[in-house]
């Protein structure tokens, strides 16, 4: 049934530092390796060694750069985009087979590919970008938040992570229950001023990104002087010199 | 939007085709139009003729065709699943009343409510696809008031237009029919003529800040997230058309509204081959004209996504 849960047990997502996030694409690359051989296999390539490659990826990188006004410096923003696994996911109402669905145990969302008929709606309904189609196959693919990791009893309990988490050389991604207020993830969100993506479009996304802390501009933000003074040294040689040559 | 031949081909026809069907129920139902035979049957060909064929055409963009059938469960809270099961039970009564006006030459009684019945389900399908793209938040130009009433009133107009020439060619013209005729292309210029002036002076409360999360004053794409265009680019970013904007409107107001209207006028006030051949012209004018207004309705729609892409707003 494409109707949404009323409310699911956990809300499993990722939190997505944008301070720390250094654009390396290990995370859209790690996606990619893992998801191709997943739950989702494949993630199918076109073209994949000629001109204009293109292929389904649950993780693209931008990079961004911020203009702040005429008093504080410029960023670059490096941003990460890939299914927030919104509460309020209208890729799934949308859905006229039945083929997406809503976890009700973890609110995950997901695609269930021999049902898809490749109508593209749910890809028009999401806001974010975060589902791909599959020329090859003619279905719908999107993140599954590594569903085939997160419970697989066969990996030792500290991968049990979505592979774009476990691979983050920046630690810039986190994964957790954003409905457990106590899950370190959720207070990373509170004490990081944590914020959705597009709130104003009711999505009610489930995972959150750190917005980038406030940057040092000059010597007073680390508590150093502004300007050098000149230094007089009041003994020993050097003030014998300075005496000497100030006559 | 990237405007798919084939869900342009399968809006505007299957429109044009419940908008004669529409019609034919309820003009038959109230004896305005003859319940002969041989108009009944070329009218009820055509109408559901264009229906099943723009039905058919539907299929053709889905990577599974042969999983259609599954489009018609999830009706609890997908418009594109209500659209699918309403258009299956249209021909339940539409059948009823080809079998009334065919076979048994009646539209009266209870081969009547079958054509009213028929008229209700074929508006409430027309506004069923209206709403798979009004209910989409992600893009403005779709997901406003004045979505709905255009794609119901085109609907109603291009089937009035097939109407209009049937009737012409079968000599059972009237004032009523060449009335509603210049009537629904009036009321549709109008709502479509809203609709392009609101799209072109409101727009979508999502911003490239509120789509990074990130506050500033003038954000841009500085490295590109891959090297070569992706689906959502070629999907959502579509853009080709756009430019045209100005030039693909007017071709519409000319050819869906005025030289349908201007023709209409003329069959009012006119008979014999002259009014047949501007009935005719009038209906060949709107089709031209409607899959120019529908490419633009795609053309013409900017999704969310674009503002990873470089868009300022959408």
């Amino acid at each position: 049934m494409t109707s949404l849960p009323h409310a699911t047990n956990k809300k499993l997502g990722l939190v997505i530092d944008l301070d720390t996030c250094v654009g390396c694409h290990a995370c859209a690359t790690n996606c990619k390796q893992w998801n191709t051989g997943g739950h989702m296999a494949p993630l199918t390539d076109k073209n994949p060694y000629a001109k204009d490659p293109d292929g389904v990826w649950f993780n693209r990188v931008h990079s961004f750069e911020v203009k702040r006004g005429k008093t504080n410096p410029g960023l670059t923003v490096n941003f990460p985009r890939s299914c927030l696994h919104c509460e309020n996911a209208a890729c799934v109402t949308v859905c006229p087979t039945g083929a997406s669905y809503k976890r009700v145990e973890d609110g995950i969302v997901l695609v269930n590919t021999n049902k898809c008929i490749g109508c593209k709606l749910c890809s028009w309904a999401c806001p974010y970008g975060a589902r791909e189609y599959d020329e090859d196959e003619g279905v719908m693919k999107k993140c599954t938040l590594c569903i085939d990791r997160i419970y697989n009893e066969t990996l030792d309990p500290e991968d049990r992570k979505p592979a774009c988490v476990l691979t983050c050389p920046a630690g810039a991604r986190h994964f957790g229950d954003l409905a457990d207020p106590d899950s370190d993830v959720s207070k990373l969100v509170a004490n990081r001023a944590g914020r959705p993506l597009m709130p104003e479009l009711g999505y009610k996304p489930t995972n959150s990104y750190l917005p980038p802390r406030a940057r040092r501009v000059d010597g007073n933000d680390i508590g150093a002087e502004n300007k050098l003074e000149a230094v007089s040294p009041r003994r020993g040689f050097l003030s014998w010199v300075d005496n000497m040559l100030s006559r | 939007m990237h405007p798919a031949f084939s869900v342009i081909f399968f809006t505007t026809t299957s429109g044009a085709g419940y908008g004669l069907l529409a019609l034919l129920g309820i003009f038959g139902a109230a004896g305005i139009i003859p319940s002969e035979r041989w108009f009944g049957l070329t009218g009820l060909a055509v109408a559901l003729g264009f229906i099943g064929v723009g039905l058919l055409s539907s299929t053709f963009h889905l990577g599974h065709p042969e999983r259609a059938w599954r489009a018609l469960t999830q009706w609890r809270s997908s418009w594109l699943a209500r659209e699918g099961v309403l258009a299956v039970l249209t021909f339940i009564p539409a059948g009823l009343l080809a079998i009334g006006w065919v076979f048994f030459e009646t539209t009266s009684g209870f081969w009547g409510v079958m054509g009213i019945i028929a008229a209700i389900l074929a508006w409430l399908t027309v506004v069923a696809t209206s709403m798979i793209y009004r209910s989409l938040v992600t893009i403005f130009q779709w997901a406003n008031f004045w979505t709905l009433p255009g794609y119901l009133m085109l609907s109603i107009m291009t089937g009035a237009l097939m109407l209009g020439a049937i009737v012409m060619i079968f000599d059972h013209g009237n004032r009523v029919i060449q009335g509603t005729v210049i009537l629904s292309i009036a009321v549709a210029w109008v709502l479509k003529y809203v609709y392009w002036q609101y799209i072109a002076t409101h727009k979508s409360l999502a911003t490239p800040s509120s789509a990074i999360a990130v506050d500033g004053a003038k954000i841009t794409p500085l490295d590109p997230p891959h090297n070569s265009a992706n689906y959502l680019m070629k999907e959502m970013g579509y853009v080709v058309a756009r430019k045209h904007a100005e030039k693909l409107r007017a071709i519409s107001h000319i050819t869906l509204f005025a030289l349908p209207l201007v023709l209409s006028v003329g069959v009012y006030f006119t008979s014999g081959p002259v009014a047949i051949i501007a009935a005719v012209v009038a209906m060949l004018s709107s089709w031209l004209g409607v899959a120019v207004e529908r490419w633009l309705f795609f053309a013409e729609a900017k999704h969310t996504v674009t503002l990873y892409y470089g868009a300022q707003s959408v």
